[in-house]
């Protein structure tokens, strides 16, 4: 039949690239330019992004999407991974946002977890067709194709990474092997269209120094070439950005090392990736001698391509000056010799420097902990502030072996001569190290583990993917001194709650160190640190590590340490939980049925010497000045640091050391020309709990209520709800029970010496008066609580704790004060003003705001339990705000507005 | 029977019209509408046309046999909205099952009857699936932009219950149509999926999409060929637009599509632009004017009629077509 319409020749054009969609088509061809990623909009990439996310700051964080796009960004890529996030609900919302804003919903989204549930979640609220970045054969074939069916049914391309059972395709032949098997199960038992495949094939670092990461690069490369011609149609990416890990901090290097990888890798058929544009140099524009280095490392030409790139390095970065063999250093002090040698991982002269520094000290291994640790401590904070590379560090680690090698004979010798010290095979301590469970990432704990061994700890290294049993059990075995853990993808956050957690339960007592990229304060603190009774510690450079198990293990600062540490991430988490919504809670009723139980029955309770109240005046400030805590001083003059280390500290060491200086001139002064006036005021009274969250004490005749507060957070099984009536026995009991409340300060003239040096102009001496006061304030009522503990109330006799251990908080009892979170209560301090006639008698007086006046002043209750124990109340719900009001006879407003902190919005 | 995939590439087939148009000739009252079954229904009915294939199933039966007559190879069950979430309106979710099997019962009768007695032209029935009246990825309230009013949880479940009564209920092609939220299209699409996978069956599927206006996008946003790029993981019969536009407008979206997928292609659009009062009319003879530069071009696969559509229409086209050679399917695409 001749139609009409039958000599129509319509185009045929062949076509089978990938496709994506927004709003408008991505088409991917052979022809086509590279696909730029955009990487912003990465919770994990992108410190900003995450904070606008954190808090709630969507508008802005959709201007960073924007940017992006207007910069050229093809897709973006949209990752949620942070371990207190919810992921799934952020993602949700982001992605929701972003569909409203045509500007960027045009490009494709490219939906990046580790969670499956988070990138189901992506696929379900966007219209276009997706990337899923990633899935792998990491969990075994079968989650594999469920997930590679589903990618499918919700019609998106995906990144399959080059990762199977046994772990990341580190080698040319493991990338082959594993994307083939991929590819032959997606194409030929899904039925995955072959073009929607794209390969991240593991960009890796390059000149970190270690000889197994020369031919990474090279390995991608040429992994890359192979998958392009082998497996039809697909696609390769990567996130270009690794491969110049090693020298992070120094731009120009980085960009060269970026343009010069994907030159060849594009050449090599890589047609995708996660770019920062503006961390790229042009390749043409990269001059001829850094262009060499650079390709040498990256195509592994030579031997010496990395110490050659270093070298090179350091004149990029303007130290030019250094190159020239320059030998004046040899006639600094010994100490700068040494520090010298390490900084800059110079060998040559290490051995006759210690052999000098050994002949000055008393004992050798005095050469460890003093010569070697400065400059080691320079090695960390200069590697801590992105000053010093990955492979310098582990040049100055070899500087470091070496001088411990040649210091060990003599430290074996001296321990023979005196066989009583310690610790008998010449180590600081053993240290455990392991990447958790389902995590491959080890580059940073490796360093971890040579820069620890060279500061004289013996290390354990079981490597990676190591289940918790196996970690827990070898600690016991070795009898370890520290467990750390690293982990780098998100799911490893849980892993590491969950060790301590089994830490706790088989009453483990040795440190847990926390390290790996995803890994944070926030989430140590929040998380991981509320499972382990003992000291969790979040390390966010593999650098700073030394520092940090030295505090741990030297017995002179660990205890002061863990306790630092500990009081840290209580605050932190307190202030974190505070913003933290959607809390399950129990009702008031609830909670006191799962409160604290002491057995009374079996309790020891003192008697206090000296029942009523007592004044002190004129106190002696210079009794405090040995106890005084330094390192909140610095904190408020924002140097960041822990006395004494910060006044070595590579920042703002400098500053800290003038501060210091300035502050024990002015503290001589307050001492000698008596500038402050300290008083203080305390009662001990006879004292039962009544009706679960009262505390009622007598003074004679007189009857007062402390009415505390309870957490009401749904806690887990066998956590109880605390109040601080808890550690007061209970009027049923039939048990005398005691309870001390106290006022000090040393703020009388603090004000008059601030507002004269405020006319004379001197707001530095002004603030420092202030500032010292303070840490006076907090000094006496450490000295005070003391006293009462041994003497006034003397439950604790025999207490014989140094000066560092009382800092650290060590002893029994406990000094909790209104408005601090075990009881965020301020209205308290009026009954404890009442009991006690503060203002009467030692004249500090409460504000409107039930401040305290003076500033410098300390106020707070006294439990002598041994049980009794610091904790935050956290939130707290409305029918407590209610029952509270009518306990304390106010309005269920009153009550409301001085509670309103600690109320659970929702 | 025929085999539809093997039909559609020797003629160009033809869609009905209008369910809608052709039921206004009845003037039905609220009574016609509630019927025997429903006269005690507490909300009103009136306006629900899908309700007539359990109320009045002669009156449809009569449509369809109206639309076969005038040259109709493939009939749309008149389930444009029957799923829980449209159904809403008169609170007749729990209906959702009856009505959309009755709907394809009554349509697939009428047209077996069509395929006895001409065995050569065999009819086929199309599930019709319509976009419900909410959208998965825009927000309805401007105040709240990351607002959804439903969920692509919500649509796969609705579309999966339609989607089963439509099989059941014997339709021939699944037809997810007026697609103007694809991320909607993409759940019913995902619901059939699974239907294919758990009843082992094979289904063909058509999926026609709604460009708004001269934007050429659809309501969420997209271009066609976004739009095409969005649903290509799913195989398909067919793949075209509808409603919204008239003929003419509809070409060079047309074009896009027939350019870059190696489906099949659908045009159903609407008898012109609204005049003034809100009616369309383009004549049967304006439209097949308009439509006879698709067939010149080789545009298409599939035509037929959408909003303002009568028999006569589709008479029109159907004579025009016979005329022409179908679009060549599957030419696009080449396997190396």
């Amino acid at each position: 039949m001749n139609k009409l319409n039958s000599e129509i020749e319509r185009q045929t054009p062949k076509r089978r690239g990938l496709t994506l969609s927004g709003l408008e088509p991505l088409i991917v061809t052979p022809e086509s330019n590279f696909v730029n990623v955009g990487e912003r909009t990465n919770v994990a990439g992108s410190k900003k992004f995450l904070r606008l996310i954190n808090e709630e700051k969507f508008e802005e964080a959709l201007d960073i999407a924007r940017e992006q796009v207007e910069g050229g960004a093809q897709i973006i890529d949209v990752n949620m991974d942070d371990g207190l996030l919810d992921g799934k609900k952020v993602m949700v919302k982001f992605l929701n946002l972003i569909m409203a804003e045509p500007d960027i919903a045009r490009v494709p989204i490219m939906i990046d977890s580790s969670k499956w549930d988070i990138i189901e979640a992506g696929l379900q609220v966007v219209q276009g067709k997706c990337v899923v970045n990633s899935i792998s054969l990491k969990e075994g074939e079968e989650e594999f194709i469920r997930h590679a069916k589903l990618v499918k049914r919700y019609g998106a391309a995906v990144i399959v990474m080059a990762f199977d059972e046994d772990g990341q395709a580190d080698n040319y032949e493991r990338r082959l092997e594993i994307s083939k098997r991929s590819y032959d199960i997606l194409v030929n038992r899904v039925k995955f269209a072959p073009e929607d495949i794209i390969f991240d094939l593991n960009i890796f670092p390059v000149a970190t120094g270690m000889d197994e990461h020369k031919r990474n690069a090279l390995d991608f490369i040429e992994a890359t070439a192979w998958v392009k011609k082998n497996l039809p149609h697909c696609s390769v990416s990567g996130g270009v950005s690794n491969v110049s890990f090693s020298f992070r901090g120094n731009n120009p290097v980085r960009e060269a090392m970026h343009s010069v990888f994907l030159y060849h890798a594009i050449k090599a058929g890589m047609n995708m990736g996660i770019v920062n544009p503006s961390m790229l140099e042009v390749y043409d524009n990269i001059p001829k001698d850094l262009l060499d280095r650079v390709e040498d490392v990256i195509l592994n030409r030579r031997d010496d391509a990395t110490e050659r790139l270093l070298d090179f390095a350091e004149s990029v970065v303007g130290n030019a000056k250094e190159r020239t063999v320059d030998l004046s250093w040899r006639k600094n002090s010994l100490q700068d010799r040494i520090t010298h040698a390490l900084v800059k991982g110079v060998d040559q002269y290490i051995v006759e420097d210690v052999e000098e520094a050994r002949q000055s000290v008393a004992q050798t291994i005095q050469v460890i902990e003093g010569h070697l640790m400065i400059g080691m401590n320079v090695v960390g904070d200069l590697f801590g502030s992105g000053k010093m590379f990955l492979p310098q560090v582990v040049k100055s680690a070899r500087v470091m072996k070496k001088a411990v090698a040649y210091l060990l004979p003599f430290i074996e010798e001296e321990k023979l001569a005196s066989p009583e010290s310690e610790d008998g095979n010449g180590h600081a301590g053993k240290i455990l190290m392991a990447t958790v469970k389902g995590d491959v990432h080890d580059i940073g704990k490796n360093i971890v583990g040579v820069v620890l061994a060279c500061n004289n700890y013996e290390i354990i290294d079981l490597g990676v993917m190591v289940p918790p049993e196996k970690i827990l059990q070898t600690a016991v075995d070795e009898n370890v001194d520290a467990i750390g853990l690293s982990g780098l993808i998100t799911p490893s956050l849980d892993e590491m709650a969950f060790l301590a957690k089994e830490m706790e339960r088989q009453n483990f007592s040795i440190p847990l160190l926390i390290g790996g990229a995803t890994t944070s304060k926030a989430h140590t603190a929040v998380k991981i640190d509320p499972q382990y009774k003992n000291t969790v510690v979040h390390v966010n450079d593999a650098s700073r590590a030394v520092t940090v198990v030295g505090d741990l293990l030297q017995k002179e600062t660990s205890q002061k340490y863990t306790e630092s540490v500990k009081a840290d991430y209580e605050v932190f988490r307190q202030q974190f939980l505070k913003r933290t919504k959607h809390k399950e809670y129990l009702s008031i009723l609830d909670a006191r049925k799962n409160k604290y139980a002491i057995d009374w029955q079996a309790s020891d309770i003192t008697k206090p010497y000296q029942l009523g109240i007592q004044i002190i005046e004129d106190f002696d400030l210079r009794k405090l000045e040995e106890i005084l805590d330094w390192t909140p001083f610095f904190r408020s003059w924002e140097l960041h640091g822990k006395y004494p280390d910060i006044l070595n500290d590579e920042l703002v060491g400098k500053q800290a050391t003038e501060l210091f200086a300035d502050a024990q001139g002015m503290l001589r002064r307050i001492f000698e020309e008596k500038w402050l006036t300290a008083k203080a005021i305390y009662g001990l009274f006879p004292a039962n709990t009544v009706n679960d969250d009262d505390i009622e004490l007598v003074d004679g005749a007189r009857k007062f209520k402390f009415r505390t507060l309870r957490q009401q957070l749904k806690k887990h099984a066998g956590k109880p709800n605390f109040a601080l009536a808890d550690f007061i026995a209970p009027q049923e009991t039939g048990i005398q029970d005691y309870i001390g409340c106290f006022c000090v300060t040393t703020g009388f003239g603090t004000e008059e010496k601030a507002e004269m040096f405020r006319k004379d102009l001197d707001d530095y001496n002004s603030i420092m008066v202030k500032a010292l006061s303070d840490r006076l304030a907090e000094a006496f009522a450490e000295y005070l609580h003391k006293d009462v503990r041994t003497k006034y109330w003397g439950y604790a006799a025999d207490e014989n704790l140094s000066n560092q251990e009382l800092i650290g908080e060590v002893y029994k009892g406990i000094r909790p004060a209104p408005g601090y979170p075990a009881c965020p209560d301020h209205l308290e301090k009026l009954t404890i003003w009442e009991v006690l006639g503060v203002k009467e008698k030692i004249g500090v007086e409460l504000t409107e705001s039930l401040a305290m006046w003076p500033a410098s002043s300390v106020s707070g209750y006294y439990f002598a339990h041994p049980e009794a124990r610091y904790f935050g109340i956290g939130k707290i719900k409305q029918d407590q705000v209610v029952n509270f009001a009518e306990r304390k006879g106010i309005s269920v407003e009153e009550a409301s507005k001085w509670l309103a902190p600690s109320i659970a919005d929702d | 029977m025929g085999n539809i995939e093997k039909i559609i590439e020797e003629r160009i087939l033809i869609l009905d019209g209008a369910m809608g148009t052709m039921l206004q000739r009845y003037n039905f009252s609220e009574a016609d509408f509630r019927g025997e079954r429903f006269k005690d229904w507490p909300y009103p009915l009136q306006g629900n046309n899908d309700l007539l294939s359990l109320t009045k199933p002669d009156a449809i039966a009569e449509v369809h046999r109206k639309y076969l007559e005038a040259g109709a190879d493939i009939l749309e069950t008149n389930t444009f909205s029957s799923t829980t979430i449209a159904m809403a309106d008169y609170h007749m979710e729990e209906l959702v099952y009856d009505l959309n099997y009755e709907s394809a019962r009554i349509a697939k009768e009428v047209a077996e009857k069509f395929t006895s007695m001409c065995p050569d032209k065999p009819r086929f029935v199309a599930g019709s699936m319509g976009p419900t009246n909410r959208t998965a990825s825009m927000s309805p309230d401007v105040n709240d932009p990351g607002f959804r009013a439903i969920s692509f949880e919500e649509l796969r479940k609705a579309y999966k219950q339609q989607a089963e009564a439509l099989l059941d209920g014997g339709v021939d092609v699944l037809l997810v149509e007026t697609v103007f939220d694809t991320l909607n299209a993409k759940a019913a699409l995902f619901a059939i999926e699974e239907i294919k996978e758990e009843r082992n069956i094979s289904v063909p599927v058509m999926v026609s999409g709604t460009i708004t206006d001269a934007s050429g996008r659809t309501l969420s946003g997209q271009t066609a060929e976004a739009f095409l790029i969005s649903i290509s993981h799913i195989p398909l019969l067919s793949i075209g637009l509808n409603c919204a536009l008239g003929a003419k407008q509809l070409t060079p979206y047309l074009e896009v599509l027939s350019q870059k997928s190696d489906a099949a292609i659908s045009a159903h659009p609407n008898a012109g632009l609204p005049n003034a009062f809100g009616e369309y009319d383009e004549t049967p003879e304006q439209m097949a004017d308009q439509i006879k530069e698709y067939l010149e071009k080789g545009l298409v696969n599939i035509v037929g009629g959408c909003c303002g559509t009568t028999e006569e229409h589709i008479k029109a086209l159907a004579d025009l077509a016979k005329l022409y050679d179908p679009r060549k399917i599957g030419s696009i695409c080449t396997t190396e």
